[in-house]
């Protein structure tokens, strides 16, 4: 067993749920690099919703709080508020995050509370078999939407920026390096921090709407679609369409934090 | 603390019980008539180091008290039928992962929308049967601003040593109610209990002989917990998949209940002895039978109830005892007769028992009671 997993991982869990080819064992991967370059695993409180994405947590050996679909945020926040010196860190899926569990999304970010919210995102509900997400591509062909998709896909980002989220990025498992650098900066930043992570689906997604179950395929057809911030920041709607921004996104330092402001609050009390 | 004798409404008696127990945190959603116990608490939380939360719908507000119990915290909600509704599946969460929690639950009249500034006694049921799978919760009913202030602080002591969701369901008039409230100087406070065993050696979910759990560690204190919604087994790893662990663990989140039902058991027995008509009451609905069944007795009716201030787990072998000698029995409810079917599936001896219902939102007057008490 790698070092890292030998160190992190809550052995009596395994094995892994994610089937071969999944990109949320690179994203846990990147995350628990993370959590060991900075020396956090003590203070760390993680949550997931349901889906295969939440289940990353779950195989971390540290406080974990499994809860419903769609609910990761709304638990997170009465974990944040109940101890806020601990790093609190949702994984959670599209469809858990936007799709069921979308209300608590907006407002976690709009109250700015200091979490750290790691989508991954497939674009597919995987684990119940395929079905369309609320981020799955127009036209795109799935178990419910075998005349294709008739509806557009939500830029997650996009929502998170105008609900207030303080620190905004998006990478994909093409891109373990970014990714794990993009990681590190929304657990250091103070406030709510969310990043978009585009991982591969072979069994469901990859089948279904890519026409391929090969990881090493789906991962390159990620890259190739994938296109630097600094570079997508000239280019037009249309230039940009099918396209996947990656970088951070949204940095916005001076608006205050909850649990601060909250427990500041209790000190006059 | 010296005694002190105030006049509030049973919602505020509700906040004062929650502070005095320990609760340091609430997470609620507006509702009528519920929200006077939100708006108390984002007073009075800040000011006993608790955190106020106003979250996004109910579902977020039971989430976030799950949350919070884990992070340490007493923690609880209080809402009203519709939000009721929509914490059913926090509410079965928190019984699966053995967190304790209370939710009040001012009843009013349903279904749906319904009736939000009327009465009801219509969610007793889905106190019990209101999320999905087995499970078994405590819920306690008050029946006036002092029982919601006494039972308030005994659901935080029962969610903290069953480490169960409890619910306190009161009703409408007896929230916005005001009367007076003794506040006792001394109470019984049940505190959360570390387990005993240390982080190595600890198993999360492996019961005591009695089916409870060792304590409760919080998140942040070494125990590398893990909460799972899933069946699982005694380190909290799923094990859905596994008949026998699944089938042992909803057995033993129902017994850990059930077994204690005696232990539980809270009802209040007037006149009862030699009673020949037994009125059976709970909630707001009490107080008029409280005031029928006295004036009977002057009359020359050999009357007697017996107040229920737990509905869950039902108090059988009490009320099977107190309706023993009983030819009639009566069970006014501010619902279309639910309780009353609790108390038929007791009734091994042939007696009549009478549901009396009442709808639209005003509670029975003692006058209604007693018309069924003198026709019996």
């Amino acid at each position: 067993m790698h070092p890292i997993a030998e160190k992190y991982l809550r052995k009596r869990a395994l094995p892994f749920i994610f089937c071969s080819g999944c990109g949320h064992g690179t994203v846990l991967n990147a995350f628990l690099r993370v959590v060991d370059e900075l020396g956090i695993i003590d203070d760390l409180s993680l949550v997931g919703g349901i889906g295969c994405s939440s289940w990353a947590p779950v195989f971390v050996n540290t406080d974990v709080l499994h809860t419903l679909h769609g609910r990761a945020i709304a638990a997170a926040t009465g974990l944040k508020l109940a101890d806020p010196k601990r790093h609190v860190v949702v994984f959670t899926g599209d469809g858990d995050c936007v799709g069921i569990g979308g209300n608590h999304f907006l407002h976690g970010a709009r109250r700015n509370i200091d979490l750290t919210v790691i989508m991954l995102d497939n674009g597919i509900y995987g684990m119940t078999g395929g079905q369309m997400a609320p981020t799955t591509p127009t036209d795109a062909r799935t178990q419910t939407s075998p005349y294709g998709n008739l509806e557009p896909p939500l830029d997650a980002c996009a929502v998170a920026i105008s609900a207030g989220a303080t620190y905004v990025g998006r990478w994909t498992t093409a891109h373990p390096k970014g990714l794990a650098g993009g990681i590190k900066e929304a657990i250091r930043h103070k406030g709510f921090s969310f990043i978009d992570v585009v991982s591969q689906c072979p069994t469901q997604a990859g089948r279904y709407i890519y026409g391929t179950a090969n990881p090493a395929e789906l991962l390159r057809m990620i890259k190739e679609r994938s296109i630097a911030k600094r570079k997508a920041d000239g280019m037009s709607p249309e230039q940009l369409e099918g396209r996947i921004v990656v970088g951070k996104l949204h940095e916005e330092t001076r608006r205050p934090e909850l649990s601060e402001r909250l427990y500041g609050i209790m000190k006059r009390g | 603390m010296k005694q002190e004798v105030v006049i509030v409404q049973g919602n505020e008696a509700c906040v004062r019980g929650a502070i005095r127990a320990g609760c340091r945190f609430f997470a609620g959603y507006p509702i009528t008539p519920a929200s006077e116990v939100a708006e108390l608490m984002s007073h009075e939380l800040a000011k006993n180091q608790g955190v106020f939360i106003q979250m996004e719908d109910e579902i977020a507000s039971i989430s976030a008290v799950i949350g919070a119990a884990w992070g340490g915290m007493k923690a609880c909600t209080a809402t009203s039928g519709p939000g009721f509704s929509l914490m059913q599946e926090g509410i079965g969460y928190a019984a699966e992962t053995e967190t304790p929690c209370v939710i009040i639950d001012v009843m009013r009249g349903g279904p749906s929308t319904g009736q939000p500034t009327q009465s009801s006694q219509q969610d007793v049921m889905q106190a019990k049967y209101g999320s999905h799978g087995d499970y078994e919760v405590i819920a306690l009913c008050p029946s006036s601003v002092q029982e919601s202030y006494e039972l308030t602080v005994k659901a935080f002591n029962l969610a903290e040593h069953y480490r169960v969701p409890v619910i306190l369901l009161t009703d409408e008039i007896v929230g916005h109610t005001r009367e007076k409230l003794r506040i006792p100087a001394a109470i019984e406070v049940v505190d959360r209990r570390r387990p005993s065993a240390a982080p190595e050696t600890y198993t999360p979910y492996a019961p005591l002989p009695d089916g409870l759990l060792d304590g409760m560690p919080s998140f942040g204190q070494g125990y590398n917990l893990l909460v799972d919604g899933q069946l699982h087994d005694q380190w909290g790893i799923r094990a859905g998949h596994d008949p026998v662990l699944s089938g042992k663990l909803m057995e033993r989140l129902c017994r850990k209940i059930t077994d204690h039902a005696d232990r539980l058991v809270d009802v209040e027995p007037l006149f009862i002895d030699d009673a020949d008509v037994v009125v059976i009451a709970y909630g707001s609905v009490a107080r008029s039978a409280t005031a029928a069944v006295k004036q009977a007795r002057t009359e020359g009716c050999r009357a007697g109830m017996v107040k229920l201030k737990i509905l869950w787990p039902f108090p059988d072998d009490a009320l099977r005892k107190a309706i023993r000698n009983a030819r009639k029995i009566i069970v006014p409810e501010m619902n279309i007769g639910k309780i009353c079917r609790e108390v038929q599936r007791l009734n091994d001896r042939r007696q009549t028992i009478v549901s009396l219902p009442k709808l639209g939102g005003t509670m029975h007057t003692p006058q209604e009671i007693l018309d069924g008490i003198r026709s019996a």
